[in-house]
């Protein structure tokens, strides 16, 4: 798209454009390249020697049932984050789009985990299932649960997926309550007139209509849980116990930083570069299609 | 709503409120801690009502005090935070308007390279080029200052993105009358434009400001030292000493300081920020 009228100068765009393109220029394509020339090398911890090594980064990589591991791990958080983040709150956006009274009152309530940083979810969560002092570990104790997250590797992914979805909910909420309200209201008349109840209306109109704004959430989800969940798995679990609840991001920060594998910890990078990429462009393409009403 | 039934109005509040209940639920309990003594919380269960230690928490929370694990005073933290969220988010809002003006309303060579260029780099998050990153921050000299905290996490282009499609909208009528007028492309930029983009700029403000205010894995590494901690990386030291040394009223007192600010500029804006939120997706 562009406009039809147009200013001509020959050196005022790129002043303008000068700010925004040096920074996008020193901070990501200078980083993003290095990401990608190092994942080609193999250098010593000290940084002294570098040695290019080819592919032989990516094959050491995926040789490694550590990170093969990490990615099972990450695969599984995410879909659990995505499917249940996605299905709680378009169930609780149904309810509250029935509700008049009191409606702000309880979408005020519902937004405030989206201003809650990842970090201090993890905290607070961390808080609550700690086994020797936590509310809801003593409950489930009382249940004859023994809770412990620092031993189980399923109560350590529980904990971290339960903390990422109500950092998430929100977000969910805002997109599916926008959305129903989009929904032309004289369809819904129509089919109440013919005859159809709330729960028939929900499958057969509402549900439908949401489709593009749900593979939307899907997408977004997807993206949060593999990086923006950093902070909540370095706040609660570290990646363990062992490597259980070590998704991809914390991977490559712990090679990255701890291991000091620069070369592994870049091919890991370049590897999730991939990854995004190829989310955000089936995500482009699906929005291009998306379905007309 | 097409129907009034009694039932199923009584099953949507029902509904509503349990999930109300569940998501505030941690956020009431890091409250009543805060305003119990650790003493209190470590024996199990902890007391599930407000208890009298609120002022001490906060005090010892904000000032500092004795104790185990870090105790760096949260006041100056959330003064690192709140700077630090500012700068990106006026500084993005800033940048993105003007590169969005030229891209725009500016006929040059090159544009759609230049449209891609930056485009592209909505697609990687900071977290996939962390190390390089890092790498180049530390070469400028730039770890542990507000430009190292701040400027690469600029380095996006969502608002870019946001603010392109929204003057895409505005009609081609009020370039041509300012045109006539005899407005050059700044004075059209600063009387036309940029009110009609008011609205924009609020939502943007909201989603960088929080974005910016709970940033947690690039200040983890581009600070070191205790005086460029901002509050979310201060909390999670906090917590470093295990379940039995924590001083748990002062982390949950904290917890709830770190969250304040952000919650507020949320709830207050609540309007643009949803509607932000909702149109950057289209």
């Amino acid at each position: 798209m562009e406009k039809r009228v147009q200013f001509r100068s020959t050196w005022l765009p790129w002043v303008l454009l000068a700010p925004q393109l040096i920074v996008i220029g020193v901070f990501f394509f200078w980083p993003a390249g290095q990401a990608l020339l190092q994942s080609f090398q193999l250098q010593d911890a000290f940084g002294v020697s570098t040695e290019w090594v080819g592919m032989d980064n990516f094959k050491t990589l995926f040789n490694d049932p550590g990170y093969l591991a990490s990615f099972k791990t990450t695969a599984v958080f995410s879909v659990l984050v995505a499917g249940l983040g996605i299905g709680l709150s378009l169930m609780l956006a149904i309810f509250a789009d029935r509700i008049i009274k009191g409606a702000l009152f309880y979408k005020t309530l519902l937004i405030v985990p989206y201003a809650v940083a990842p970090a201090v979810a993890g905290v607070l969560w961390v808080f609550m299932f700690s086994p020797s002092l936590g509310v809801l570990a003593y409950a489930l104790g009382k249940l004859g649960i023994n809770w412990n997250y620092l031993l189980n590797s399923v109560d350590a992914m529980t904990l971290i997926v339960i903390a990422a979805v109500w950092k998430q909910i929100s977000y969910n909420f805002l997109f599916f309550l926008a959305g129903l309200q989009s929904i032309p209201k004289s369809l819904i008349e129509a089919a109440a007139i013919d005859g159809a109840r709330p729960w028939r209306r929900f499958w057969t109109i509402q549900l439908p209509l949401l489709s593009p704004t749900t593979f939307y959430l899907f997408v977004i989800n997807v993206v949060y849980a593999f990086f923006d969940t950093f902070a909540i798995v370095d706040s609660t679990t570290h990646g363990g116990p062992g490597q259980d609840t070590s998704i991809l991001v914390y991977k490559v920060y712990y090679d990255g930083f701890k291991a000091l594998d620069l070369g592994g910890s870049a091919a890991q990078s370049v590897v999730l570069m991939i990854i995004v990429i190829s989310l955000t462009v089936a995500q482009f393409r699906y929005v291009e299609k998306k379905v007309q009403y | 709503m097409v129907e009034r039934r009694g039932t199923l109005g009584l099953l949507a509040h029902a509904v509503v409120i349990l999930g109300v209940l569940i998501v505030a639920f941690p956020l009431y309990l890091a409250f009543v801690a805060s305003t119990h003594t650790t003493q209190e919380i470590v024996q199990a269960p902890m007391p599930l009502l407000p208890g009298s230690n609120f002022w001490e928490s906060y005090k010892h929370a904000l000032f500092g005090g004795s104790g185990n694990g870090s105790e760096a005073p949260v006041a100056h933290m959330m003064w690192v935070s709140l700077v630090t969220a500012l700068v990106i988010a006026i500084g993005k809002i800033s940048i993105s308007l003007l590169s969005a003006f030229a891209i725009v309303y500016f006929r040059f060579p090159f544009k759609g390279f230049i449209f891609w260029t930056i485009f592209v780099t909505l697609m990687l998050p900071v977290e996939v080029r962390i190390g390089p990153t890092y790498q180049v921050v530390s070469d400028l000299g730039m770890l542990n200052s507000y430009a190292g905290l701040t400027i690469p996490l600029i380095a996006s282009a969502t608002a870019t993105f946001l603010f392109r499609q929204f003057f895409l909208t505005v009609p081609e009528e009020l370039l041509e009358a300012a045109r006539m007028d005899g407005a050059g492309p700044m004075r059209f930029f600063k009387d036309i434009l940029l009110p009609l983009s008011k609205t924009s700029m609020a939502a943007l403000f909201v989603i960088q400001f929080t974005y910016g205010w709970n940033q947690y894995l690039w200040p983890l590494l581009a600070t070191t030292s205790e005086d460029m901690y901002p509050v979310v990386i201060g909390i999670k030291r906090m917590i470093a000493g295990g379940d039995a040394e924590n001083a748990w009223n002062v982390v949950m007192a904290t917890a709830l300081l770190a969250m304040a600010p952000p919650a507020v500029v949320v709830v207050l804006m609540q309007k643009w920020f949803v509607k932000g939120l909702v149109d950057t997706e289209k």
